[in-house]
């Protein structure tokens, strides 16, 4: 117990403080789960708006392997790209092993298809709605799909901030190919486990304030927006 | 009027529509020469708004033909509008639904902020422009989706039960909407179960049940003494199954 209110004393003044070294790394954090995110996004929304909207062969295998991969397992994640990025890998030149981009990557891979599968379910709903008007109207497959990621922007942020709490939470990834090198690839949760191995539990609880506090803000703007977006859809 | 109206007529010839095996229309042929209003009339389930979404082109048919004038349904689609019986309405500013179909014919910026401006002036919902259409009463909604037909200034309007669930007053408003397309030249054909509606409304009754046209009348003629004896017994205020 005294282990623990010291640790949390620590952390309050570094928190307080506003210590170089605790920002770099929440810095970091941010730069690197935001990058992923909005680039996942970019693709996986019009992707699942294009599986909800069009029939091909195989469209119930894309739709199942999309929400199974909701639930990829980061480490795994973590190890593939390592594989593929690492010296003697296919992409072996390109020399991202180790660096923050590689991280992006992994995590992007990991809030892709949550982000994907979700936005497929929300412009399907919609879709089974607007169908008839859009059609009626003459509209495109492409304007279809502006028209249903438009009008579905609530429940499709609702979407992103998930991508976005998976991201900045998961360790797995991040560790394995961003190696946690201080001044370069140390993240939030890469921190917390070097330093709770160290046994330096005052920068680990800080960081791990940091954590739960985002978290809490990425829920309440879940909640709200939620909450805003059934009220419009009565 | 009619050498006027390159929709007409509207030619439909042998036209059946089957789902999983029952016929929600069978063998329905009939000619429509004229402008001015035309009621699809007949009791739920008659096929009144399967056939109204046939003649638009929106569902395939099983077998038979439809023609607009010279144009095939998918041509004609685009000199046409459709009113449902829930409002579609998208979950933006009843402005922004009229812009958006302008904006899908493509029509240039200036254009369209007149005419959003010019249609909801029309339908009397110039002061709720910026409100969200989802917001409105049933009665706004629905005249706001007829205030979106009139932007496209089609040739022809289609609506399918527009009033089904509105009360007298939001009716009445809506009633007049749809007078005031057919003054202006268009034509016009609404599906309803309402025979007090199609009274007030129309110039010509076709009438349906069970998927099969048993009449075609002018209305005047059909509400005076209808020829098909299920049709009289419908007038009558009979329900009729």
């Amino acid at each position: 117990m005294n282990e623990f209110s010291n640790a949390f004393r620590t952390a309050l003044h570094l928190l307080v403080e506003m210590d170089p070294g605790l920002l770099e790394v929440v810095l970091l954090s941010l730069r690197v789960s935001l990058s992923a995110v909005i680039l996942a996004a970019v693709f996986a929304l019009p992707l699942g708006a294009f599986v909800a909207l069009t029939q091909f062969p195989g469209r119930r295998g894309v739709v199942i392997l999309m929400n199974a991969m909701m639930s990829l397992p980061p480490v795994v994640v973590g190890l593939v790209i390592y594989l593929l990025l690492s010296r003697t890998g296919p992409l072996g030149t390109t020399g991202l092993l180790f660096t923050p981009t590689a991280m992006v990557i992994a995590q992007c891979v990991l809030v892709f298809p949550i982000i994907a599968a979700l936005t497929r379910q929300t412009v399907f709903d919609l879709h089974e709605e607007y169908d008839e008007y859009l059609r009626s109207v003459g509209a495109g497959t492409r304007q279809k799909i502006a028209t249903l990621l438009w009008d579905g922007r609530a429940r499709l942020l609702t979407a992103i901030l998930a991508g976005f709490g998976r991201a900045i939470a998961e360790v797995g990834a991040v560790i394995i190919v961003g190696g946690n090198i201080l001044h370069s690839t140390r993240v939030m949760t890469t921190t917390i486990a070097l330093e709770t191995s160290k046994g330096d539990l005052g920068m680990a609880l800080g960081l791990g304030i940091i954590l739960v506090l985002i978290a809490v803000a990425v829920n309440t703007a879940v909640v709200t927006i939620g909450g805003g977006a059934n009220q419009r859809t009565v | 009027m009619q050498s006027q109206h390159h929709m007409l007529p509207l030619v439909v010839n042998g036209v059946s529509y089957v789902v999983n095996g029952k016929a929600i229309i069978e063998d329905v042929s009939f000619t429509i020469e004229d402008a001015g209003l035309t009621v699809l009339l007949g009791p739920n389930g008659a096929g009144k708004s399967s056939l109204l979404k046939l003649c638009h082109g929106l569902w395939p048919l099983s077998s038979g033909s439809i023609r607009w004038g010279d144009a095939d349904v998918q041509d004609a689609k685009q000199k046409q509008a459709m009113v449902f019986q829930r409002p579609v309405l998208l979950r933006r500013s009843a402005a922004e639904n009229v812009d958006h179909v302008l904006k899908l014919r493509g029509a240039s910026s200036a254009d369209r902020a007149r005419v959003i401006e010019e249609s909801l002036e029309w339908a009397g919902l110039a002061d709720i422009a910026d409100m969200p259409a989802r917001k409105l009463s049933g009665g706004e909604q629905q005249s706001l989706t007829i205030a979106r037909a009139w932007a496209l200034n089609p040739e022809v309007l289609l609506l399918d039960e527009p009033t089904a669930n509105l009360d007298p007053a939001a009716t009445r408003r809506v009633e007049d909407l749809i007078r005031s397309f057919a003054e202006a030249g268009k034509k016009v054909i609404m599906a309803t179960h309402n025979i007090a509606q199609a009274r007030r409304l129309a110039d010509e009754v076709l009438f349906l049940n069970h998927g099969r046209l048993l009449e075609q009348a002018p209305a005047e003629q059909f509400m005076s003494g209808p020829s098909d004896p299920l049709a009289a017994r419908f007038i009558a205020g009979e329900l009729v199954e």
